[in-house]
């Protein structure tokens, strides 16, 4: 595939998609604002057709690989298929038009999506309240904290300084606990996947604010003791946080309320199909127990007597942590995500968890029949699961990092790799519930080729991928000699 | 079975590879008495495409058919139809972050692009590939600039009262955790803009920074090289906080004062992004080379290939959580990828004649309206200074009744100033280049009415 020229490279003075833009104004309309705050130069911004621009995004997009095109297995991402009908549904005109301020008499059919969005969210994670506003996993993870806190200092229980975090815990974790004023302790994790409770029950303490965690883990088992967990950080005066990355792995099937935990954010991008949309926009959603009530953020949805709805703000709920974002969040996102919810239905949520880990399970043993070596070879696969490569890598000199990228070339995306790091040389798959038999075979097929390539031509696979649009990138050079903007 | 493939003879294959008799069994792990069984009843029963397009159709439909001169951080503009087509194609739709660069060519060029049309808009250096939106945009600038800032000590900021209410709410709810504070400086009730003379009591102090918004809440235009010029020679930085449309008129950030602005954020959402109920819309954030390594989120940097191709790839990853953990410049893992890659479809395509006529027609949209308003008896102007693309009108009745008769007639006529600058009578208005002159007619025979 050849190089895609920058938009700006395609830039001519004077050609423009005119039809795009309202006319030109006579200058004497711009006379009230002051010369000295007026802009020297327009800004250098491509001249460019119509044509020129839906051809250049266009091609651009077809350098990406996508869950509309490929098998896409990232571990702890839940890249399950977007529904198309949720796009529009959210594109509708009332909803894209309705401005963030109007009036309750102009948003009750918003509104009446959000509340009952709440109430799907508490009844399949069994919390007792749930706010829509954080934007996206972190901050939801941030939200909870920010909960905790608030929790612990009405209290006036303010020695209590630390987090406790699994060592095998996403990065996002100890980076919220820091944004949120906390230290961060980190727990180690036993040879079966599970949390080392003796080591968390030395680890807790007065200083303790609480403890999060992933169930199941991202060592992609489901914590065993999470009761014994529960108790010992609950004694300690702690509160337990739910990040909801693998909720994928239990909807329907096991409640984070029923586990013990007091506040849990779910990433609606992962569980409820959203778009991840290269990046953005999610949405992370916080649920609650009773003792978190009252320091959800805001704003939230809510039903008088009457059955109209309204906001919950600040006015209303004074002992919130607040907004975390200029309005509600990501409404966009949020309505997808009900229309999800309305499609499943309650027998539709619990195959979620059923069919997603019984993806799982049916792709581990077919890659351990195949010659992979599964991390945590005696535990059941939840709707994921670690290999390791550390054998390859070590006898053949083929990194995950290497096989990952001959991937590419077989048109499968690569699983989320070295992620936990405390598995050297990991791939961390998750097949989700959407794809079919025959995908997970195909993906299957592609990994025993390359595990034959890396025994016969293990610096042909060192060398991959050779079918993408470019081969493998100068990290080194990026860092060193920043680019970041172009320049004629 | 929604968006499930598997038929029950690949069930029974599947479980035979596995060896197990049932999908429960799958879940033996879990303590059978947490099980939620029978703990799903709340939920309505699933329905069919057909069905719940017709749910959501009418539930659109309720919210739909007003003319709105509601502005207040998010703002109504013409999308071209192009925008929304191209970047809800499914390759950028549902493909996940860039971490595997040579298959994500296409997001990782986007954004590159991005970066560089939003530091030309900015004129400043470098931009990140954006953050949640314009006020946990500042939040994040906030926290920026207490890292950035070497030669101060202080944990403070301070924030002009007439910065949006709800940007200085989501920052302080964001940044308290960490003891920053927000220090408020006042307005001129007169004028509606942030005077030199409000600075003065922090002459010599120690502040991490100073927050100008151009245009600020009350639509005015700040004295902003004053005001940079203060702050610097005050050893603070500057943190702008500016309307991206705006940006095709008003004098770039980066050329503010004699040293310009260190910090630029702002709502990207007038870029291509629809009203959507507040989101997901994305805040854009630029700084001055030498802070690149303070800045949060993501940053993409153009390379070469092992074949001296080039290429572009994440970079300057040792600022990130998922390689730093606790020792991070911000917990944030995502950018609002769609809707910026909506925004650099959206500028491409405006170009810099058409952003400029947007920006013009707004001006001119809101001059007009506020003429038109304030032809009305009772109806003024509160404050003096140049406006762009919004204005403060004092009306004589109570704003808060006001707009809500003027609901009753489908015409939502901006926001009350009411609780956030104890104005009752104040109301803020906004026209764009969407509004007809019979939508500004609209307005004000309703106005009229309600006030008669």
């Amino acid at each position: 595939m050849s190089e895609t020229k920058l938009i700006f490279q395609l830039s001519h003075p004077g050609r423009s998609a005119v039809s795009q833009a309202p006319k030109a104004l006579a200058e004497d309309k711009l006379s009230a604002i002051p010369a000295q705050l007026r802009r020297k130069q327009k800004p250098a911004l491509p001249e460019v057709s119509e044509m020129q621009v839906v051809r250049h995004y266009t091609n651009l997009s077809s350098k990406n690989f996508a869950i509309d095109k490929q098998f896409y297995p990232l571990g702890s991402c839940t890249m399950k298929y977007n529904p198309r009908g949720a796009n529009r549904a959210a594109m509708l005109p009332g909803f894209l038009n309705r401005h963030p301020l109007a009036p309750e008499s102009h948003s009750q059919g918003f509104l009446s999506c959000m509340y009952e969005l709440q109430n799907f969210l508490k009844e399949v994670t069994g919390m007792k309240g749930v706010s829509l506003a954080p934007m996206a996993g972190a901050q939801g993870e941030f939200a909870g904290v920010a909960m905790i806190r608030a929790y612990h200092d009405a209290r006036g229980d303010d020695e209590r300084t630390e987090i406790l975090i699994p060592e095998a815990a996403h990065g996002t974790n100890p980076a919220t606990a820091v944004m949120c004023g906390y230290k961060v302790r980190e727990v180690p994790v036993g040879k079966d996947g599970d949390v080392d409770l003796e080591a968390l029950k030395a680890a807790c303490g007065p200083q303790t604010a609480g403890l999060m965690m992933t169930n199941p883990s991202t060592c992609g088992v489901f914590e065993r003791q999470i009761e014994a967990i529960a108790k010992t950080v609950h004694e300690a005066g702690g509160l337990l946080y739910y990040d909801g990355a693998n909720l994928n792995a239990i909807l329907g099937k096991v409640r984070p309320g029923d586990m013990g935990f007091d506040v849990i954010h779910m990433n609606l991008h992962k569980t409820f199909a959203t778009p991840h949309g290269g990046g953005g926009p999610g949405a992370g959603p916080v649920g609650v127990s009773e003792r978190l009530l009252p320091y959800l953020p805001t704003p939230m949805a809510g039903q008088r007597d009457d059955g109209s709805y309204h906001w919950i703000d600040t006015d209303i709920l004074g002992t919130s942590i607040g907004h975390l974002s200029a309005f509600m969040g990501n409404a966009g996102v949020l309505l997808r995500a009900y229309y999800y919810a309305r499609s499943l239905g309650r027998e539709g949520m619990i195959r979620v968890g059923e069919f997603s880990t019984l993806a799982a399970n049916y792709l581990l043993k077919r890659l351990e029949a195949i010659g992979c070596t599964a991390a945590y070879p005696d535990r059941r696969a939840s709707h994921e699961f670690i290999l390791t490569f550390a054998k390859e890598a070590k006898e053949l000199g083929v990194t995950a990092m290497d096989i990952a990228k001959r991937l590419l070339d077989y048109n499968q995306h690569a699983p989320t790799t070295y992620f936990p790091l405390l598995v050297p040389e990991c791939f961390l798959i998750e097949p989700t519930e959407t794809e079919s038999k025959e995908a997970l075979d195909e993906f299957v097929d592609a990994m025993a080729a390359i595990l034959e390539e890396a025994r016969t031509e293990p610096d042909m696979v060192k060398e991959a991928p050779f079918t993408q649009p470019v081969r493998r990138l100068d990290d080194v050079k990026a860092a060193r000699e920043l680019d970041l903007t172009w320049s004629e | 079975m929604p968006y499930i493939p598997h038929t029950p003879d690949d069930v029974r294959a599947m479980l035979d590879a596995i060896g197990a008799d049932s999908i429960e069994d799958l879940f033996d792990e879990i303590p059978a008495h947490l099980k939620a069984a029978g703990k799903l009843d709340a939920l309505p029963d699933g329905l069919s495409e057909m069905e719940v397009t017709r749910l959501m159709n009418e539930r659109a439909a309720m919210d739909a058919g007003a003319v709105s001169f509601i502005g207040a951080g998010a703002y109504q503009h013409h999308i071209p139809a192009a925008v929304w087509e191209i970047a809800t194609r499914g390759e950028f739709y549902t493909a996940y972050t860039p971490y595997q660069a040579e298959a994500s060519q296409g997001t990782l060029q986007v954004i590159y692009e991005f970066q560089t049309l939003m530091t030309r808009l900015t004129g400043m250096d470098v931009s990140n590939a954006s953050v949640y939106d314009g006020a946990s945009g500042l939040a994040e600038a906030v926290l920026m600039s207490l890292r950035a800032n070497r030669k101060s000590k202080s944990r403070k900021v301070l924030v002009p009262t007439a910065l949006n209410p709800r940007y200085t709410a989501a920052t302080k709810a964001i940044v308290e955790n960490q003891d920053v504070a927000l220090e408020m400086v006042g307005f001129d009730a007169a004028t509606g803009q942030t005077p030199l003379d409000a600075l003065k009591p922090y002459e010599g102090e120690d502040y991490a920074a100073l927050v100008i918004s151009q245009p600020n809440f009350f639509g005015s235009l700040e004295d902003v090289d004053a005001l940079t010029d203060w702050a610097q020679a005050n050893g603070m930085l500057v943190i702008a906080v500016v309307n991206p449309t705006s940006l095709a008129l008003l004098t770039p950030p980066g050329e503010w004062g004699s040293d310009g602005a260190d910090i630029v954020v702002g709502e990207g959402q007038p870029l291509g992004v629809p009203l959507s109920s507040g989101g997901p819309y994305f805040g854009f954030m630029c700084c001055k080379q030498k802070h690149v390594r303070q800045m949060p989120g993501r940053i993409i940097g153009r390379t070469v290939d092992m074949e001296g191709k080039q290429g572009f790839t994440l970079t300057l990853q040792a600022r990130e959580q998922h390689i730093r953990r606790s020792k991070a410049t911000s917990n944030i893992c995502t950018n609002q990828g769609l809707a910026m890659t909506a925004a650099t479809i959206y500028t491409s395509l405006l170009g810099p004649d058409g952003l400029t006529n947007v920006a013009a027609h707004c001006h001119a949209n809101t001059q007009a309206l506020a003429e038109k308003l304030t032809a009305i008896a009772g109806v003024e102007r509160a404050f003096t200074a140049p406006t762009f693309h919004e204005v403060v009108l004092t009306l004589p009745k109570e704003a808060d009744d006001v707009l809500a008769q003027l609901a009753e007639k489908d015409v939502l006529g901006g926001v009350s100033l009411a609780k956030d600058y104890n104005l009752p009578n104040a109301i803020l208005v906004n026209a764009t280049e969407v509004h007809s002159e019979g939508d500004l007619d609209l307005f004000a025979v309703a106005l009229k009415e309600v006030l008669a």
